[in-house]
């Protein structure tokens, strides 16, 4: 082929993969294909970047009272509707227990008024959801850390598990059960709380009463609501399709923190 | 009239503008796929629900006869209805015409999006370390007071599409060039790092520079067209001033050069 011959075909090519509508690329979307686990291998470079250079004590920026100037806006679940957690509602929570088992040494069961009577931590951060929308409010809660503490997590622990009330989706095998992960050095993060209040009230249904996770450095999904369990654990193969996480699952990145 | 061959583009050179080339198509087909999970713009720290903080919005509403799309920038708002917020039986705010995937999956366009900034940001290193070494980025890149002197020149020069060939750029190619290379693609990569929550952490004055997250999500969206606009008179420019020779210099590296223009300095 000569070099005329080669542009002109180059550029016959080059336009055809941009008429098509990219279709040739939406095999990208199957998350057992190799482009895809190749594409996404990006998301361990970001994660291992942002380790490295954020380490685990810089904090998400802060913000103040006057930042306040709407309602937290309720993503995802919002009113979970199992026979459990409305038996939990209707007493007013006093029967809710945390659980925190898994690779600790003092598994623990929780309530309310003990989380409550623990240190409590304060901060008005921004909420960014992986849609590009994002939203301020004040968060009031336990720091995850001084829960770990009390359990005594094992030195083979490398992940926090939560497990949550609500059915994210209706599959064919029944409903399927939020849930998401962290590393450790986000459940040890200063930021990083089990919040039960929000704006100054109680932390409402729609936003994931009676406990939700706060991980400030990272999107909203990663962000469980209606936790019921924290489950220390060594790998994550053990949960949902193994990806770490319900949205992980359903191709997202599991590391969140762009 | 014609005259000889000269080696205009260094083999890194090279290398790193079709990097590019792919780099910002991926780029931009999967950020618009993302743009369609919340095809609205804002100014400030955060999105305004309970209040109005938007600068554009694409979206669709249903009409008698269908859904309708529209475009509103700033309360004024226009019927886009076939080309954005409806496409035929598609209703989102960018065709899938225009999408990686071409069906809507914000988790798809992610992944791609990112592998891409990453090829981006490591060419970028690459070609700048080379650039400086060779001396490419101070004698091709490098905007000189002879070159601002021929500016009303120059600008009359390509209205009349009458093109110089010589070994070194005119001063309107630099201009766009290094417009592209020290502006664009930095403010790209810094609005897109403002809006990580990981990278806030780290460099909180992300957000003070740019006064808010979602104001860096408005300028990434900004800047993405300015790019755009770039590209297509990048093209008309190239058609213009002859492909073929264009072609085998960003492919071979060697151009022709005027007659006239053999003598030039290197």
């Amino acid at each position: 082929m000569n070099r005329r011959g080669f542009l002109a075909k180059g550029v016959a090519g080059a336009s055809v993969l941009g008429l098509s509508g990219c279709k040739v690329l939406d095999g990208l979307a199957d998350q057992e294909g190799a482009l895809h686990r190749a594409v996404a291998s990006a998301n361990g470079l970001s994660y291992r970047a942002q380790r490295l250079i954020g380490g685990g004590h810089t904090l998400a920026p802060e913000y103040a009272e006057a930042d306040i100037r709407q309602g937290q806006r309720p993503n995802g679940s919002t009113n979970p509707d199992g026979a459990e957690y409305l038996a939990l509602e209707a007493g007013g929570w006093a029967g809710y227990r945390l659980a925190v088992k898994g690779l600790v040494e003092r598994p623990q069961s929780l309530s309310l008024a003990d989380l409550r009577a623990m240190p409590s931590r304060t901060q008005i951060t921004r909420h960014d959801c992986v849609e590009g929308w994002s939203c301020i409010a004040k968060w009031t809660g336990v720091p995850l850390a001084l829960v770990l503490d009390r359990a005594g997590p094992q030195a083979a622990a490398r992940f926090a598990v939560f497990r949550c009330y609500d059915v994210i989706e209706q599959s064919l095998a029944g409903g399927i059960l939020y849930y998401e992960s962290i590393d450790m050095i986000d459940a040890r993060h200063p930021q990083t709380i089990l919040a039960y209040g929000m704006n100054g009230a109680d932390l409402p249904v729609a936003n994931g009463a009676p406990l939700r996770l706060r991980v400030e450095r990272q999107l909203g999904y990663k962000m469980a609501k209606y936790v019921h369990t924290i489950e220390l654990a060594a790998d994550l193969k053990g949960y949902g399709e193994g990806h770490g996480s319900y949205w992980a699952d359903r191709g997202y990145d599991w590391y969140a923190g762009i | 009239m014609a005259g000889s061959l000269v080696y205009r583009q260094t083999v890194w050179m090279r290398a790193a503008h079709w990097l590019w080339a792919v780099c910002l198509f991926f780029l931009l087909l999967s950020g618009l796929g993302i743009f369609n999970a919340h095809p609205v713009l804002y100014l400030g720290k955060e999105s305004g629900f309970a209040y109005d903080n938007a600068l554009l919005e694409i979206g669709a509403r249903d009409g008698a006869e269908g859904p309708r799309g529209f475009v509103r920038i700033l309360g004024h708002e226009a019927d886009t209805t076939g080309w954005l917020g409806v496409s035929g039986e598609d209703v989102q705010a960018f065709p899938p015409a225009v999408t990686i995937p071409s069906y809507y999956s914000l988790a798809t366009s992610r992944i791609v999006h990112f592998f891409f900034a990453w090829v981006l940001v490591g060419t970028l290193l690459v070609w700048l370390a080379a650039g400086l070494r060779s001396g490419h980025l101070r004698r091709d890149l490098w905007v000189t007071g002879a070159d601002l002197r021929a500016l009303p020149s120059d600008i009359a020069n390509h209205a009349r599409l009458r093109f110089r060939h010589g070994r070194r750029y005119n001063v309107l190619q630099k201009l766009a060039y290094a417009g592209v290379m020290f502006l664009a693609l930095p403010l790209m990569i810094a609005t897109g790092l403002t809006m990580s929550p990981g990278a806030d952490a780290f460099a909180p004055w992300l957000l003070a520079l740019f006064h808010g997250r979602q104001t860096a999500r408005t300028i990434h969206f900004l800047v993405m067209l300015a790019l755009v606009v770039f590209f297509l008179v990048h093209m008309l420019m190239i058609l213009a001033a002859g492909p073929l020779n264009e072609l085998r210099s960003i492919l071979t590296g060697w151009y022709r050069v005027d007659a006239d223009a053999e003598g030039e300095a290197e």
